[in-house]
């Protein structure tokens, strides 16, 4: 049963989570157009960028590259697929690490300096965000009863009212996790900020294409996780969700636009920091 | 119609000549024109980039590293002179080092001239550029096509 409500979900959500994610994109760039005061590009630039790329001529540094890029893709999609079909939030954590991990591999695979400067700082952004992300499904069993993320359907009240403290903790590394400045250290959205262009300075063509996508999709699962914690028995919460969503999402373009990159240090410090003191107290203080 | 005029992704190099047009790129490039309206976006990276823009003129130092950048950018690809240095060696055509315009080292596809090169110019270049960009997309995928 879970493994065919998970094949489902994970169709349905490489259908969706692109398109939706696509759209993201594309209302960030305007967004963050208005706020540096120009006009910005259409909505749907996002796609037309990904389309260019596609048609591209296909070329790599070598030919494990874009093997590792599906790979990413791949796992992304079935971490979305186990989220929204309220699979195991454990295992959705796992996959979407996993599919890091080869997108680090990935840039790792071409030798290039550059692009190994930015998938070491990619890795230093995994460890940065990771324990809070751990101590965010930890959180959710305790509060919810079950990693199942269908338990929060049964829910009397949200789960944010319990651990409302490692809801902070999560947007906190959120903000890694979307690469958005001041924690953009891996690739910036914005050109010109990095070095040549980190982790995706050897990619190029239909391999960063799927680089994009991959990115959608995430973005789409990490909202997800933000609406996670404002749904309960009530239907009329996936609203307020969705609500809460947006609203976060705003605040995380707003970041970005606001902030100078910080070093790597201060990201992980700060980030094992809001770790320790947001996760541990909430669990704690749920726990006894 | 192709995707590649939708979102044309520049790349800069300033090979020598006196930095005027250099300037005049970045500042077509900065938020006041706006080229993002477009989708443009100014990528430090040749395995990136579309369009080329190049100013300044050849000189033996720099012919390598010309060469290298277009050699490094995936087709479909455009070169774009900025300024009389780059089209044809402008004041410093007849130096000791100089070599002449970008297209002694690569094919040029869209020259715009000035000195420096106003950045209305290089705007209208761009466009230009992004034309031939389509066309040269085309010619891509009838060849795709072709190979199959
Ligand atoms: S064209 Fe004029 S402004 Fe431009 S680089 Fe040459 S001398 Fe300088």
């Amino acid at each position: 049963m879970t493994l065919i409500s998970t094949l489902i979900g994970t169709l349905v959500f490489a259908v969706l989570a692109p398109v939706l994610g696509c759209l993201l994109a594309g209302l960030d760039r305007i967004v963050s157009a208005r706020m540096q005061g120009r006009v910005g590009p259409p909505v749907l630039q996002p796609y037309y960028d990904v389309r260019k790329l596609l048609e591209k001529e296909d070329a790599s540094v070598n030919s494990v590259e874009k093997t590792y890029i599906i790979c990413a893709l791949a796992f992304a999609l079935i971490s979305g697929g186990i989220f929204f079909s309220g699979g195991n939030l454990l295992l959705c954590v796992f996959m979407i690490t996993l599919s890091s991990l080869f997108f680090i591999v990935a840039a790792y695979s071409s030798r290039s300096p550059y692009a190994e400067i930015g998938a070491h700082r990619e890795t230093l952004q995994v460890m940065a965000y990771e324990p809070m992300v751990l101590l965010f499904a930890i959180a959710f069993f305790v509060a919810v009863g079950s990693f199942d993320t269908a338990a929060v359907l049964n829910l009397r009240e949200p789960a944010i009212a319990s651990i409302w403290l490692v809801f902070l903790g999560l947007l906190y590394v959120l903000t890694i996790k979307l690469r958005k400045s001041p924690f953009d250290l891996s690739m910036s959205h914005h050109a010109h900020q990095e070095i040549v262009r980190g982790i995706t300075t050897e990619m190029s063509g239909p391999t960063l294409a799927l680089v994009e996508i991959t990115h959608w999709v995430e973005n789409v699962l990490f909202l997800g996780w933000i609406g996670l914690f404002f749904v309960w028995g009530n239907p009329l919460s996936i609203v307020l969700a969705l609500a809460v969503m947006v609203v976060v999402y705003f605040l995380e373009v707003f970041i970005d636009n606001n902030f100078a990159r910080v070093k790597w240090q201060l990201m992980l410090k700060s980030a094992w920091i809001v770790a320790l003191v947001c996760g541990t107290i909430n669990l704690a203080i749920l726990v006894f | 119609m192709a995707f590649a005029s939708k979102s044309p992704w520049v790349i800069h190099y300033d090979a020598s000549s006196c930095n005027g047009c250099d300037i005049e790129v970045l500042a077509t490039l900065c938020p006041g024109f706006d080229g993002e309206r477009f989708g443009v976006i100014n990528t430090g990276n040749p395995k990136h980039a579309d369009i080329f823009l190049v100013t300044g003129s050849v000189n033996e130092r720099n012919i390598s590293v010309i060469k290298e950048i277009y050699d490094q950018m995936l087709e479909p690809k455009v070169v774009v002179a900025c300024g009389i240095c780059a089209c044809s060696g402008g004041i410093f055509h007849d130096c000791y080092n100089v070599i002449g315009g970008v297209d002694k080292a690569i094919p040029v596809d869209v020259y715009a001239p000035g000195c420096a090169v106003r950045p209305e110019a290089i705007i209208d270049a761009i466009v230009e550029g992004v034309a031939v960009l389509d066309q040269k997309s085309k010619a891509l995928k009838e060849q795709k096509k072709g190979a199959k």
